[in-house]
């Protein structure tokens, strides 16, 4: 950093690490910010509509809040939600429509959670917070890092929903015969939504338990 | 008539928008501290849904559906803008909640005054996007059942958000374990509801 300090940032400096890397554990989008909760549980059954469901967040929030800050010294800010919905809803669109072509299946297993991610509170919490007020590259960066850190989350939920409920991973199963003719059964709850809080909740308390900075008080 | 008792309760216990889909849940955590603030917002989520849903039922028939142009004429019988329903859906939604908001602040002041804040945060609720996006994709046959499902679905989520936040004043008094407290108990409560509310599925009037 020291070495040559002009004004242009380096492409990877530490800043630009740390906002990558930072919403991965301290800083997530779920078990921290508390954002983005809505779609986050529904699509976890299964570990495939949890991951494309994560990439689509990552392609929607990285692109909008590239946009989002290109666009920011124009926006008047009275108006700022309403061009920050449209931008979001005009990407979803292309998502849904993409996902139609390519995966159809899958769409129809999100059905109106590819939609919902318009008023995903990530995108528009990134925006408001990160992109209205940065310059394009690291605003890039934070949306990549947001839509990973909430992906990280959607499929370990799914990871753990789709081994227990149907004893399968991404479809095949895993689950040794033998642990069935020992009388062991799938677990029919975990692929019940209340699980899925459950499971959040779980994540919560490992995570709180190793950075106790992030306790709560009550 | 049956049928739309029949849709209000499905929309209220078993579809509930909270415990079945998750969906509001952002402002459901945030919100949900204590019971005077959660009964507002519940109200102020009730009155937008039964205004949305209906309005974009509208829309959806008369503009965005396969065929749904040809009151225009023959020639627009094929049009189908389908894909622009999110974006119309979102700006109706917007528009609503202030059009809403002028039209209480102006009949009825003390109420405007108690939800305050809460108004114009619905906007990005995805619990009223949520619902018109499930209007269109179960189809409903008239506006009076796409109505019956509005309200239905902000009378669940208003019943989801006050028992929560009742809960969450007296959990003040127990002992959670450390790293639990606040956010994930929240979340462990919210589930073993879901699991109690899970009891009224299959029930049919």
């Amino acid at each position: 950093m020291s070495t040559a300090k002009t004004e242009r940032e380096p492409m990877f400096s530490a800043k630009i690490k740390k906002l990558l890397l930072g919403p991965l554990n301290k800083d997530n989008p779920i078990t921290v910010q508390v954002l983005g909760i809505c779609s986050a549980l529904a699509v976890t059954v299964k570990l495939e509509p949890a991951f494309v469901m994560a990439l689509s967040v990552t392609a929607v929030t990285a692109i909008s809040n590239l946009s989002i800050s290109l666009l920011r010294n124009t926006i008047p800010p009275r108006i700022r939600i309403i061009v920050q919905l449209t931008v979001i809803a005009a990407l979803v669109i292309l998502v849904d429509q993409i996902l139609k072509a390519y995966v159809y299946d899958v769409s129809k297993q999100l059905s109106v959670f590819v939609g919902l991610i318009i008023t995903n509170c990530i995108i528009m919490g990134r925006l408001e917070a990160f992109a209205m007020a940065n310059k394009p590259w690291p605003s890039f960066v934070d949306g990549v890092g947001n839509g990973v850190g909430y992906g990280i989350i959607l499929i370990i939920v799914a990871f753990f929903r789709e081994l227990l409920g149907s004893g399968t991973i991404w479809g095949y199963h895993v689950m040794p015969k033998a642990f069935y003719e020992l009388g062991y059964v799938n677990n029919g709850l975990m692929i019940l939504p209340p699980m899925a809080l459950i499971v959040v909740g779980i994540i919560i308390w490992v995570q709180r338990a190793k950075n106790p900075d992030l306790q709560e008080e009550n | 008539m049956e049928n739309l008792i029949n849709i209000f309760v499905k929309s209220i216990f078993i579809d509930n928008m909270i415990f079945a889909y998750f969906l509001g849940m952002c402002s459901y955590l945030a919100v949900s501290k204590t019971v005077k603030t959660s009964v507002g917002l519940g109200i102020a989520v009730i009155f937008v849904l039964g205004i949305t849903v209906p309005v974009d039922y509208l829309i959806n028939n008369y503009l965005l559906r396969k065929g749904a142009l040809s009151w225009l004429g023959g020639e627009f019988a094929n049009v189908d803008l389908n894909f622009l329903s999110f974006i119309m859906f979102i700006a109706v939604i917007a528009s609503m909640v202030q059009l809403v908001e002028m039209v209480i602040e102006k009949f009825s002041p003390t109420l405007y005054a108690s939800l305050g804040i809460f108004l114009p945060l619905i906007a990005v609720n995805c619990a009223i996007l949520g619902g018109s996006l499930f209007m269109q994709e179960r189809d409903y046959g008239s506006i009076a059942e796409a109505t019956a499902f509005g309200l239905g679905s902000g009378i669940g989520w208003f019943l989801a958000i006050v028992a929560i936040a009742a809960i969450r004043e007296k959990i003040r008094y127990s002992n959670v374990p450390k790293p639990l407290r606040g956010l994930g108990i929240t979340f462990i409560i919210t589930g073993l509801m879901g699991i109690a509310f899970m009891s009224f599925m299959g029930i049919k009037l």
